[in-house]
C-alpha cells in the first residue's frame, strides 16, 4: 500500500527557481538571435539613416509606403511566389517520385538512400557553384551539349533560364530531405492496407491516387510547409552563387532583395522594413496552410 | 462458387524452401481450416491463393482455371487480413464499396450490397465512421462486410479473429462459420488455434513446417492422427506420449500416443504409467489431473471431478483401452 502511492507519486523537485534555470540558456540564445534582430528591424524599418550612418531621423510608415509603390519591389513578390512554387513542386514531385520507386525495390534500398540522401549534405553556396560550373554558358558541360542539339544556353542573359537553373539547384538540394521524409511515410502504410486494395481490384495508379496519397498527406503537408520556408529563405546561398538576383532582377527573391538593398545598395531603412514584410508573409502563409489546407488532410 | 485446387505447391524465399508441396481438392462451398504453429507457412500458402506471393512450383487452380500468373483481382477472392486492413481515411460505407465502384457497378447496386452485408453483420449504424473510431470487433465485422459485398468465389481469412478478446472471439467464430454456410462460399482459414480449427472446419489441413501433415475433417483428425505431431497439436491438453511398455504393438512403434479423456484408474502395476498425483487443475464439470512417475514424465489425464482423487505421494497406476492406444515409429509417424 505504502509502496503503491510512493509509486504511482510524480518525482518532484521543490525547488521553484530550478525550472526557469533549466530553460534560460535556450531562453538566451532566442532572445539574443531571434528577438532582439527581430525587434533591430522592427525599429530600423521606421527610420532613415543618413549615408554615413552617423544618425538618424524618424520617418512612420515612409519605408513601407515608398516599397509598396515600387515596381521592383512588386515584382521581386511575383519572382519569389513562382520561385516557391516551382521548387516546392519540383523537390517535392521528384522526391515522391523516388520515394515510391525505392520503396518497390528491396535489394539494395540502403544503397540509394544513401546515395540519395548526399545532396542534403551539400551547402547552399557549394551546390550553387556545382550547378553554375555545369550550366557555365562558355565553360560548362550541359550548355556544350545544349548547343550540339542546337539550343544556345546563357542564364547571364535569359531571364528564363535563369530562373530555371535556380530553381533546379534549389529544388535538386531539398529532394534528399523530401525522399527522406517521404519514404518514411510510404514505409508507415501497412502493407496490409495495400494489399487489400489490390484485392478489391485497384491497380497500382488507382492505389496510389486513392489510397497511398491520402494517407501521404500529413507528411505532404509537413514538407509543403518545410519547402516554402526552404525556398523563402535558405535558398539564398543558391540565388547569390548562381545569378547574384539578376539578370534584370529576375531571380531577385524577397530575401535576396533584403540582402541587395541593405548591405549592398546600403538602404538599411528599406531593407528592414522588407524584413517586417518578410516576417509577415511567411506568417499569414503559414496560418493559410494550417487552416486551409490541414481540412484536408487525413491524419 | 468454385472449388480450389492446389497441386505441389511450393514456396521459396531465395534459396530457402518454406514450403514443400501442398496438395488438395476443396470442394465448393467447403470451409477448410489451415492449422499449425507460428511459422509454419500457413499465411504464405493463403497469400500464395490470393496472389500476393508468387508460387514457386506447382499449381493452383480457382473454378477450374489455373490461376498461378493471374494477379489477385482477377481471382475473384476476397480476402480478410488479421489487422482487418481497412482503409483508414475512409468511412465504413466507402471501404465496403471501394471494390464495387473500381468494378464500376452502378450506384443502385452498390448501395442494394452495402447495406445488405451491413443488416448481415449489423455495422448499420456504423456506416459513416472512419475506422478509427470502431472498437475492435466492429472493425473486424467492417473487413467481413469489404469481403461479403463483393460477391466472391472464395473467402480468404488470414487469422481474423487474433486480435479479438476470447469471448468475442468465441461468437464471432459461429457468426463466421454460419455466414459462410449460409453464402455457400468456399473459404480457406487460417489459424495458429486449434480449437478454432476444430470447430470451424469442414476440414482442416495441419501445417507443421512447411508440410500438411494431415488433412481431414476434425474429428477424424483427432481421433486418427497421422502423425505425433498431429496428436501433440490438436487436442487441449495434448495427447501424452508413453514408451511401449508392455503394450502389444506393431513391430517398429518406439511410443504409444493416449488422449487424456481415455485414461483411467487401474491396479496398480497393471497399467501404462505408474506415478504420483502431481497438480489437478478444476475446468468444472471435469478435471485435468498432472502425474508424474520416478523418472520426471509428465502426464495428463481428464476426469469427471467427482472421481478425482486427491492429491498425495501414495503411487497410482492408469491404463487405457486397447483400441484408444495409437503406436508411433521412430520418424514420429503411425506405426
Ligand atoms: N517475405 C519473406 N521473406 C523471407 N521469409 C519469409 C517471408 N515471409 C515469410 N517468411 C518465412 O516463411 C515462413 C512461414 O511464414 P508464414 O507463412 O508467415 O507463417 P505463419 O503464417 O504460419 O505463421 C516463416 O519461417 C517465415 O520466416
Ligand atoms: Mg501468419
Amino acid at each position: 500500500m505504502h509502496l503503491d502511492s510512493a509509486m504511482s507519486q510524480r518525482v518532484t523537485f521543490n525547488n521553484k527557481l530550478l525550472p526557469y534555470l533549466l530553460l534560460a540558456p535556450q531562453m538566451l540564445v532566442t532572445l539574443v538571435f531571434f528577438f532582439w534582430p527581430a525587434y533591430q528591424a522592427a525599429r530600423s524599418s521606421l527610420y532613415l539613416p543618413d549615408p554615413f550612418g552617423l544618425s538618424e531621423q524618424y520617418v512612420g510608415l515612409e519605408n513601407f509606403t515608398f516599397l509598396l509603390e515600387d515596381p521592383y519591389y512588386r515584382a521581386s513578390f511575383l519572382t519569389t511566389a513562382t520561385f516557391s512554387a516551382l521548387v516546392a513542386a519540383i523537390s517535392m514531385g521528384a522526391a515522391l517520385w523516388l520515394a515510391v520507386m525505392a520503396d518497390r525495390v528491396i535489394k539494395g534500398s540502403g544503397a540509394y538512400r544513401t546515395l540519395l540522401i548526399w545532396p542534403y549534405a551539400v551547402a547552399p553556396a557549394i551546390a550553387g557553384v556545382l550547378w553554375l560550373f555545369m550550366f557555365n554558358p562558355s565553360i560548362g558541360v550541359a550548355p556544350y551539349y545544349l548547343k550540339a542539339l542546337g539550343y544556345n544556353w546563357n542564364h547571364v542573359l535569359n531571364p528564363g533560364e535563369a530562373m530555371g537553373l535556380v530553381v533546379a539547384a534549389s529544388a535538386w538540394k531539398q529532394v534528399s530531405y523530401n525522399f527522406l521524409f517521404f519514404l518514411a511515410g510510404l514505409q508507415a502504410i501497412p502493407k496490409s492496407v495495400i494489399e487489400a486494395a489490390a484485392i478489391d481490384g485497384a491497380g497500382f495508379w488507382r492505389r496510389f491516387r486513392t489510397i497511398v496519397f491520402p494517407l501521404l498527406s500529413p507528411t505532404t503537408f509537413f514538407l509543403l510547409v518545410v519547402n516554402v520556408v526552404y525556398a523563402f529563405f535558405e535558398t539564398f546561398g543558391v540565388i547569390h552563387t548562381i545569378t547574384a538576383g539578376g539578370p534584370q532582377q529576375a531571380t531577385t527573391i524577397l530575401v535576396y532583395k533584403v540582402y541587395s538593398d541593405g548591405f549592398v545598395g546600403q538602404d538599411l531603412g528599406s531593407s528592414a522594413a522588407q524584413s517586417v514584410i518578410l516576417l509577415l508573409v511567411v506568417g499569414v502563409l503559414t496560418i493559410v496552410q494550417f487552416r486551409f489546407i490541414e481540412r484536408k488532410v487525413h491524419y | 462458387m468454385a472449388d480450389v485446387s492446389l497441386r505441389a505447391v511450393r514456396k521459396s524465399y531465395g534459396k530457402t524452401e518454406v514450403i514443400h508441396g501442398v496438395d488438395i481438392d476443396i470442394a465448393d462451398g467447403e470451409m477448410i481450416v489451415i492449422v499449425g504453429p507460428s511459422g509454419c507457412g500457413k499465411s504464405t500458402l493463403l497469400r500464395m491463393v490470393a496472389g500476393l506471393e508468387d508460387i514457386t512450383a506447382g499449381e493452383i487452380g480457382i473454378g477450374g482455371r489455373v490461376v498461378n500468373d493471374l494477379e489477385p483481382r482477377e481471382r475473384d477472392i476476397a480476402m480478410v487480413f488479421q489487422n482487418y486492413a481497412l482503409y483508414p481515411h475512409m468511412s465504413v460505407r466507402q471501404n465496403l464499396a471501394y471494390g464495387l465502384k473500381i468494378a464500376k457497378m452502378d450506384k443502385v447496386e452498390i448501395a442494394r450490397r452495402v447495406d445488405k452485408a451491413a443488416t448481415l453483420l449489423q455495422i448499420g449504424e456504423y456506416l459513416n465512421r472512419k475506422p478509427r473510431q470502431l472498437s475492435g470487433g466492429q472493425r473486424q465485422r467492417v473487413a467481413m462486410g469489404r469481403a461479403i459485398v463483393r460477391e466472391p468465389s472464395v473467402f480468404l481469412f488470414d487469422e481474423p479473429l487474433s486480435n479479438l478478446d476470447a469471448k468475442l472471439r468465441v461468437q464471432m467464430r459461429m457468426e463466421i462459420k454460419n455466414l459462410q454456410h449460409e453464402l455457400g462460399v468456399t473459404a480457406l482459414y487460417v489459424t495458429h488455434d486449434q480449437v478454432e480449427a476444430m470447430t470451424m472446419a469442414d476440414r482442416m489441413i495441419v501445417m507443421n513446417a512447411g508440410v500438411a501433415e494431415q488433412i481431414g475433417a476434425p474429428l477424424e483428425v483427432y481421433n486418427n492422427p497421422q502423425s505425433k505431431f498431429v496428436g501433440g497439436f490438436i487436442g487441449s491438453p495434448p495427447m501424452n506420449f508413453l514408451p511401449t511398455g508392455a503394450v502389444t504393438a506393431p513391430a517398429s512403434t518406439t511410443e504409444i500416443g493416449v488422449r487424456p479423456e481415455h485414461l483411467r484408474f487401474c491396479a496398480p502395476g497393471a497399467g501404462l504409467f505408474d506415478g504420483t498425483l502431481k497438480f489437478q487443475e478444476a475446468l468444472g464439470a471435469e478435471m485435468l489431473l498432472h502425474l508424474q512417475d520416478a523418472t520426471g514424465r509428465v502426464i495428463v489425464m481428464r476426469v469427471e471431478t467427482r472421481d478425482a482423487p486427491a492429491l498425495g505421494t501414495e503411487t497410482v497406476s492408469v491404463t487405457a483401452d486397447p483400441a484408444d492406444i495409437l503406436f508411433f515409429d521412430a520418424n514420429g509417424k503411425r506405426a
